[in-house]
Formats: structure tokens, sequence, C-alpha cells
């Protein structure tokens, strides 16, 4: 089905080329028509239906209609339109939300139902939704249908739209640790990331330069470990504030703490934790990545990742893994006894392995699932089956097309990053070769395509603060949201560039650029 | 042939004043060939200075109102706005950032730095614009209990005062501090410029001043305004106010003749020249929208095709129109000189009109370049009328047969750019050297390296054609540059560029210019310019993000 309409609702959309193609990402399937309803701001409502399972009182969307009211309307001087367009067209003043399913308070998971659809015709107004999470993203889409005059007026085309996301994991990876970001600099991007239907905010909060994260087990790490710990650093309450922006806009935080490379800011606070590297028969002074070999190591990751468990509600945390150099480890005469004792030989992915198992299992204790990088799956680690590889590598083990059809033959989940560095910058529109990508272009069965839940645009931090983080996400990362969740027909480059020149002019006139540093 | 020394061949007139003041300043520097260097702490100044000697004696700087103040002997006085406004600014930049007053009562006497008096030696040039030949030398004697600025011009002033809020950092205590140094400083080439693109998008006046407030941070001098090419023409024009009706992107997105006043007197008071570029004959498509019959209509199969191309070098019309237009611009920008632009012209449309065919069959041009040549002459004669001195990209000396002496060429073709300066000024023409420096190009990682490491004398020629280079620009055009990513994107890569054009050429070693440049960035920051991050660190003060 999703083939034929689709070709039949971009043709629509040729054929209007009016305000239909303001819509990012472009939906599964839409009508739409030349008729069009005046829209009044002052008596413009955000209703509940009679029979909807959220009504006043639904936090999610409760706040979701103060938003997009002011979205829409809020830097308005009201005025009445123009008499004669008054009589030509009829009027919509409210848009009723019917929700299926009740829960207004949880949080957005992997498996919330994101559909929707939106009827705007005659005879009704209706946004039509599983969950509150689906009624957000209908939200957004009908902002995006709205349109102005212009003599200023509002109004909204006959539409019918039924929407769903192609993948159901569609995330954008900040790092915090590399450079801090204010708080004011996420929350901004949540917005952003709302009104590209974006559902999850990888943090990546701490990383060798800088341990931001204020743990209340171990304080001692963000006073010893962050770029100031008066100034450079995430309190509970910051991260409660930031969960909670991320929930309203139906966006899952997964944390990651990523072990046990890129950890050299833990040290500071926690002694013993890392590797003493050795030259020749002596300590060099320098540190690599978490010791493995002691107790006290687990003792500690024990007690921390209790914490951390406890302070993000998502069912998943990220625990890294990427990139361990073995060359400290190598050089330490303790941890050459310790690969003795446990028979590794001289195989160091041996003890990475022991390290991430034990870690695993820990976390699994508390009831969390985890996402890894690829290396994990790599050095052939024996994780639990519901583990979720993420794919980063562009080329190396393999192309990462390669490790796709890899991880998901193994039977794993998988999450794809690799084309995606959007730290990564060229001169041009990249966007396109951004937006070009299929995820599914590999060579395996149906139910190892099924396998790939969705994929990250990843903003590394070592060349990217609060400067130059607005304009270098946006609107490429757009391009990553469109492909994750529209239909995979959806690739024609002039269609996407005349919407995205749209999408990102309106992302301009929205509050939040007042926000943002840039002049 | 005089006009082709330009500052290059005053500098050592300059030089030796300068050595003239540093005696007054009876401290008995010496210049030398390399700069030099004593520093008791880590400098952070962006450019380095010529000359700097700091010993490890601090003083401390007491926040009074009076601070900054004139010397009795000054040619300058409280009625020099320049140094009014500068005094004003730079107050701010040193002290503004706290918002209580930190008390000196403890300081002792003889540790105290109570006052920067600034004295100018020559005619202030007060009301004048800065020119190619503005002498933006300077010394600057810090220590107690009162420092002193010496200039010749005003301009050196600007520059000095930077250089001495680049010198003072709070210490733990939160006293403001500096050490007893002893600046002697001068420019290496005249010619220090950013070239801005708002044509391909418009850039609102509130980001060309931030990007004036950046430069005058770097001590660039001249901002080369790119002001209008195919895509829009926003300049509003008192003579042909229809080229911006219909060839700007909408009626918001304009300057108005006070918006180009504006930043006139804005970059004026940080010693910054305004540079404008009217393109022509290419990149002119904007142009055509208001007024009709100036570019050619280019012919398919014997019909006109309905496009135009270049402007239309063959009527008598467009000469008058650009004499007309010229007449205004020489008058509304106050530089000696105009950038004429001349790049880029595609031939084929020219080739496809009859009438333009007939036109080169009766002058006798043999190749189409001829055509270019006659065009560009006719241009440069007119702005030689006005007595105005024209800039030209390098095609415009590729294509032409003679061109009128003094006229100054600009390198922009990276590929093989040192033998083009070798060409360029073995014929004797002044050049402006931006190939290397395309901003707008960007790269992952820390490309300011790069843009740092280039020698712009390192080509063939004698010395006197190395005097002939009278400077650089970083150019950020704007095909996908506009508000939203224009500062991060220029600052702090143009950065490198500035201490390039401005430090002595011995001033190369990439890894202080990296720990430079990072201070130099966080202090920008400090002052609000959105400058992204060199690599990854922090600053101390990013509030103003």
């Amino acid at each position: 089905m999703a083939g034929s309409t689709l070709r039949f609702s971009l043709l629509l959309a040729a054929a209007f080329a009016g305000r239909a193609t303001a819509l990012w990402p472009w939906p599964q399937y839409i009508q739409t028509s030349e008729l069009r309803y005046t829209i009044f701001p002052q008596s413009f409502q955000f209703q509940y239906h009679l029979s909807s399972a959220a009504q006043v009182g639904c936090s999610v969307l409760d706040e979701a209609f103060q938003r997009y009211r002011d979205l829409l309307f809020g830097s308005v001087a009201f005025r009445f339109p123009h008499p004669i367009e008054k009589r030509h067209t009829s009027e919509k003043n409210s848009l009723v939300v019917l929700v299926v399913t009740p829960g207004c308070d949880q949080f957005p998971s992997l498996g919330s139902v994101e559909n929707y659809t939106l009827t705007i015709n005659d005879e009704q107004s209706l946004l039509l939704s599983e969950t509150v999470w689906g009624a957000l993203r209908g939200l957004e889409t009908f902002s995006q249908l709205i349109w102005r005059s212009p003599e200023g007026t509002f109004y909204v085309n006959k539409t019918d739209i039924e929407d769903f996301p192609r993948f159901p994991h569609r995330g954008l990876l900040l790092d915090t640790s590399r450079h801090y970001l204010p708080l004011a600099s996420i929350l901004d991007t949540l917005d952003v990331m709302a009104y590209n239907k974006f559902n999850v905010f990888h943090w990546h909060l701490v990383d060798d330069s800088s341990f931001p994260y204020e743990s209340f087990t171990f304080p001692e790490l963000t006073k010893k470990g962050s770029y100031n710990p008066a100034t450079h650093i995430y309190t509970a309450q910051d991260v409660k504030e930031v969960i909670e922006y991320a929930r309203l806009r139906g966006i899952r935080v997964l944390a990651e703490f990523d072990t046990p490379g890129h950890t050299l800011s833990w040290g500071p606070g926690v002694p013993g934790l890392l590797t003493p590297c050795y030259s020749g028969s002596h300590p060099s002074g320098t540190f690599g990545p978490v010791n493995p070999a002691l107790n006290n190591t687990y003792e500690f990751m024990s007690t921390f990742f209790l914490e951390i468990s406890t302070v993000f509600p998502d069912f998943y945390l990220h625990l890294g893994g990427d990139e361990v150099d073995f060359t400290c480890w190598k050089s330490n005469p303790d941890i050459q006894a310790f690969m003795k004792k446990k028979g590794f030989g001289d195989d160091f992915k041996k003890l990475e392995s022991f390290y991430i198992q034990t870690l695993l299992d820990i976390v699994s204790a508390y009831g969390k699932g985890y996402v890894v990088w690829q290396e994990v799956f790599d050095n052939k680690v024996k994780v639990r089956p519901d583990t979720i590889i993420q794919v980063w590598r562009e080329e190396i083990p393999v192309k990462y097309v390669k490790e796709l059809a890899l991880v998901t033959r193994a039977g794993f989940r998988a999450l794809l990053s690799a084309p995606w560095y959007l730290n990564h910058i060229t001169y041009g529109p990249d966007w396109k070769e951004i937006y070009l990508v299929e995820p599914l272009a590999f060579e395996g069965s149906p139910e190892q395509k099924a396998l790939v839940i969705g994929g990250e645009a990843c903003m590394w931090g070592e060349y990217v603060d609060s400067t130059n983080l607005v304009p270098r996400l946006w609107p490429r990362a757009g391009a990553v949201a469109e492909r994750l969740w529209s239909n995979k027909m959806v690739s024609n480059l002039d269609f996407a560039f005349k919407r995205l020149a749209h999408f990102r002019c309106e992302l301009l006139s929205s509050p939040e650029s007042r926000h943002t540093p840039h002049p | 042939m005089e006009q082709r020394g330009l500052g290059r061949l005053r500098l050592p007139g300059l030089l030796a004043l300068l050595a003239g003041l540093v005696v007054q300043a009876a401290l008995g520097t010496r210049r030398t060939q390399t700069p030099r260097l004593s520093a008791s702490r880590d400098l952070n100044l962006w450019p380095l200075p010529l000359s700097v000697m700091t010993t490890p004696r601090l003083l401390y700087l007491s926040p009074r109102n009076d601070f900054f103040g004139h010397s009795p002997t000054s040619k300058a006085g409280p009625s020099c706005a320049v140094l009014q406004e500068a005094f004003r600014r730079y107050y701010d930049y040193i002290f503004g950032f706290y918002k209580w007053p930190l008390g000196s009562d403890n300081i002792p006497r003889e540790m105290e730095l109570q006052k920067l008096e600034v004295s100018v030696i020559m005619d202030p040039e007060c009301d004048s614009f800065p020119s190619i030949t503005s002498d933006e030398s300077y010394t600057l004697l810090v220590k107690g209990p009162v420092a002193t600025l010496t200039a010749n011009r005003v301009w050196g002033v600007l520059r000095g005062l930077e250089t001495f809020s680049q010198l003072i950092y709070q210490d733990s205590y939160g006293t403001f501090t500096a050490n007893e140094s002893n600046i002697v400083d001068s420019p290496r080439f005249p010619h220090r410029g950013i070239l801005i693109d708002t044509s391909r998008h418009f850039l609102p006046v509130k980001t060309i001043l931030k990007t004036l407030d950046a430069m005058a941070f770097n001590k660039f001098n001249v901002l080369h305004w790119h002001i209008v090419d195919d895509q829009s023409f926003p300049y509003q024009s008192i003579s042909f106010p229809e080229l911006s009706n219909k060839g700007s992107y909408s009626l918001s997105h304009v300057y108005t003749p006070n918006d180009v006043h504006t930043v006139i007197e804005y970059a004026r008071l940080r010693g910054i020249r305004i540079l404008p570029e009217f393109d022509s004959p290419g990149h002119t498509a904007s142009w055509g929208k208001g007024q009709e019959d100036l570019l050619t209509p280019c012919y398919h199969a014997r019909e006109p095709s309905g496009t135009f191309g270049p402007i239309n070098p063959i009527l008598n019309s467009t000469y008058s129109f650009l004499s007309k237009l010229f007449k205004e611009i020489s008058t509304v920008f106050p530089d000696e000189f105009i950038h004429l632009g001349g790049d880029e012209v595609n031939f084929n449309c020219w080739k496809s009109n009859p009438a333009v065919l007939r036109f080169m069959r009766n002058k006798r041009f043999g190749k189409i370049e001829k055509l270019q040549s006659f065009y560009m002459q006719m241009v440069l004669d007119m702005i030689s009328a006005m007595k105005k001195r024209s800039i030209v990209w390098q095609e415009v000396y590729d294509d032409e047969g003679e061109l009128t002496p003094g006229t100054v060429v600009q390198v922009w073709k990276k590929q093989n750019f040192p033998m083009k300066l070798s060409q360029v000024t073995a014929a004797g023409f002044p050049v402006i050297l931006s190939a290397p420096w395309y901003l707008d190009l960007i790269s992952y990682g820390e490309d300011w390296r790069q843009y740092y490491s280039v020698k712009p004398l390192n080509f063939a020629g004698t010395p006197e054609q190395k005097q002939l280079v009278i400077g650089g620009e970083a150019c950020i055009w704007g095909e996908y540059v506009d508000a939203t990513n224009l500062t991060p994107r220029l600052w702090p890569r143009a950065s490198a560029v500035g201490e390039r054009l401005w430090s002595h050429q011995e001033v190369t070693d990439l890894d202080d210019a990296y720990r430079r440049l990072t201070r130099h960035r966080c202090r920008m920051v400090g002052r609000g310019i959105a400058a992204q991050p060199l690599f990854t660190g922090y600053c101390e003060h990013e509030g103003g993000m």
C-alpha cells in the first residue's frame, strides 16, 4: 500500500506546489487540496475530543497546545481578516485531539507508538492518535500545515494525513565533554528535535576531556573532572530538567557513560580507577583506560551505575565501549599478571570482554537494557541477545553497510550513525549525501532488516560548542530526521531541497532562534 | 609611477619616526629585525606585536572612570571622537565584565597603575577616514603609576589600545593586573582585509557591525564589502532606486543610504576602511532587473533566448549608466579605492549576440578577451576621472593589454598563486592576496593552521616586487553563509590571517600561536563574538554566548 499511495501523494504535492510542500519530514500518506479554511488566532483552540483518553490535565498535551499556540500565533498582533477573504472561505476554529490509550505521565520508550491521522475537511478538524506521543507528532505536522497570506490571514488547507515513523529510534547525539554545552543550548536542541520528529536525545555526557555530570554518590568526579566545577557542570536539577523537557516533547534521553576507554576525566575524582601506564619497569605517571583487574573498579561501577539507573528513567543506557587503547594495559605488570591468572594469553580483547561483560551484568541486574558502540560486537564480547549495537565506523573493520549485515545476522538490533557524523564538515550542500543514505541497503533477510531500529545523527564536540552548535547542526540533522521518519521512497533531492529550505526559514522565525547565540 | 609606492615604500620613514618615539619614551628600546619577546608570564597577545618586553613586575589597575586620558602634550584632546569612543569601548572591554567596582584601596602605591595616558604626536586625523597610508604604529609603555601610549596618529592609538586591553588579566583575587611592559608595534602590511558577501545572502547591519568589532580585536583595517552580485542587489542607490527595488531579495533586504553611512562611520571609529565592490561586467544578473537594457541579451539559434549575460559592453547607454552610478558610489564611500570586480566573465553570451559580434568586428578585436579589456578600461578610466583608484580581480590583469598603472590586482585563484604574485608584481602592479584564504571553503579540523602558515612573500621576485604586495584579505563568500553562521565560521579562523598580515614574518610557531589564539578566542567570546573553538576545552567566561 505504502508504495502506490506515496507516488500518488508525491504527485499531489507537486500539483499543489503550495502549502503541503512546507512539511518536514514528509508524512507517509497525504492528500491535500486547494480548498482552504481560515483560522482566527483569537478564537482558535486545541480541544480534547470528548471520548479522548487524554483530557485537560494531561501535562504532555496541555503544554504542547500552549507551545504550538505560541509558535503559530505568539508574535502576531491579532487583527481581523480582510473582509473579502472572509467571504470566500469557511472557518476552522479548533483542532480536536483524540488519544485512544490513556497515559500522560509516563516516559516515551522504544516501543512507543507514534502513529497519528490528521483530518481537516468540511466536517471535521481532527487529530487522532493511539498515544500522546503520536498526538505530539501530529501537532507538529498540523503546525507546519498552517500558512499566512501576505495580508496576514492564517489558513489551513483541506488535508488528509496518515502518518507513522519508518524507524522507532531517531536520535541525535550531543557531546558535552569535549566542550560544555549550557543547559539552554540543550533545551533549544530538544525543541528543534521535536520540530524534526526526532525522538531520542543521546547524551554523551562525559569523556576524556571533562566530567560535567554531577554525581551525588561520587561528587569528586565533577569537582576534579569538570572544566570548572562552579560553572561547567550539570547538577541533578539540570539533568531532571532536561529529562522532563524532553519527555514533554516525546523525546527519550539516552545517557551514555562510556567506559573503559574515553575515561581520563574520571581519574582525578576516583583514585585507583584508571590503569597506571608503565614505561619500562616504572609507572610513567600517565593513565590509560579503566583498570579491569581490580575488584574496586567493579564496586565503583556497581554503585555509580546504580545511581545512573535511577537518575535516567529510560530503559536503555549507553555503555560506550569504543576505541579502547590496549597500549597502557599491555605496559602494566599487574594487568599482565591478571591476564595470566585468567588465562587470556596475549589477547587484550579478552580482557576488554571481561570488563564489558562484568559491567553488562551489573547494569542488567538493575533492570536496564543497553546500547554499545560496535567495537563491543567486533571484539566478540559475549553480550545479551537484546543488546543494541550502534554502528559508527564508516570503513574499518568493514564498510558500515557490511557491518549492519553482520550485526543483524548475529541477531542483534542495530543503530546506524556511521554516515551521519555531522561534526565532519565539508564545503557545500552536504545534506544531500546525508539525506540519500539508505539504512537498509545491505544484504540480508527481511528479519535482519527488521533488526535495524533506526539511527542517530552525531555531533561530536571536539570543534563544537555553543558558539557554533546550532548552525552546524541545523538543518543538516533535518536530513537524517526525514530519512528515519519518512518512507524510503521519499528521496527526491529537488523536492527535499524546496521543503528543507522552507523549513529552515520556519526554524529561524520560531522563538528558539531568538534564544540562540547568533545574531 | 609614484602611486605604486603605497604604504610599503613609505614605511622606512615611519620606522624612523617610531624609533624617535622610542627614544622619547626614554627606555632605549632598539628596533630589531626579529620580534623581541621577553615574557615573565605567558602573553595572550594577538596578533603578536613587533617588539614586546615585559618584566616580572606586576602592576595593579584601579578601574577609575578617568582611567584613559589625554597626555597634556598630545595633539588630540577630548574633542577627538575617535579616541573618546575608543576610551569608552576599551574601558568596557577591560573592566566592564564586573558589575561591582573592585576597590583599589589596598593596592600599594608603588604597584598601582592609575592611568593610561595617550599622546598623539602629529596631526591626529580625528575627523579623517583611515586610508591605505594611515600610520598605525604605536609604542606602549606600561609602568606605574601612569602608562603611556604614544602614536603619530589616532589610528596607532586604536591599535595600541587593543594591545593594552590584551595585556590586562585578573589575578586569583580578581584584581586587574598587568606586567610592566614596553611594546613597539607596527603592521607588516598596510592592507589587512575581510571580505563579506551581502548578495548571496543578505547580512543585517547588526551583523556587519559585529564583524567590524571582531576585526578591530584582530587589527584588521579593511572591510571589503562585496555588496552586490548575481543573486541580489541590496545596495539602495540614490540615482537608480530601481536597482534595489527590483534586484534585492525583498524590500527588507536592502542597505539604505543611512545603513551604509552607519557602517562607514562605525568602521572609521575602529580605524577600518570600507572598500565597496561593485563587480562587473559579470556577476550582475541582479542589476538587470532594475535597469533595462543593461545586460547583454543572449541568443540561441539567431533568436534572443530570453536569458541575459554580462553587462552589454557595446552600448553608450551602458557607460552613461555606469558613470552616473560610480559617481554616486565615489561620493557615498569615502575610501580612495573602489573595487571593480572583473572576475569570471562568461563570454558565451557575448559570443552568441550578433550585435556584440558586429561591434567586435568594427573595433577589430580578434579575441573576446579584448572586449572585456575594452569594457574594463572604460570603467577604469571613469574611476580615474573621479580621482579614485581601482582594485580588480586577477582576471582583469590576465586579460588586459595595458592596465592603468597603479591599479591594484587581487589574486584569488589558489592554483599557483605565488607565480601569479610574481607576474603581477613584475609588471609593476600592487597586489592583494586572498587565494589561500577563502574561509567559506570549510573542512573538518584545525584548518586555521594552514591559513596561518601561508607566506605571502614566498614567490620569485626582487625586493621591489615584494614591496608591491600591499596585504591580503580573508574572504567569506556567502553561498552557504548568512547571519546564522557567519560569526563562528569567520572567527577565529580569520584571526590566523590577521596575525599573518600584522606580525613579523618570523612569527610562525604553531604551538605558540595555538596557545595564544585559544585565549584570544575566549577573549572574543567574552566580548560577545561567537567565535568557534579551536579544539576541546573551555573559556572562563562563556556567559555572553
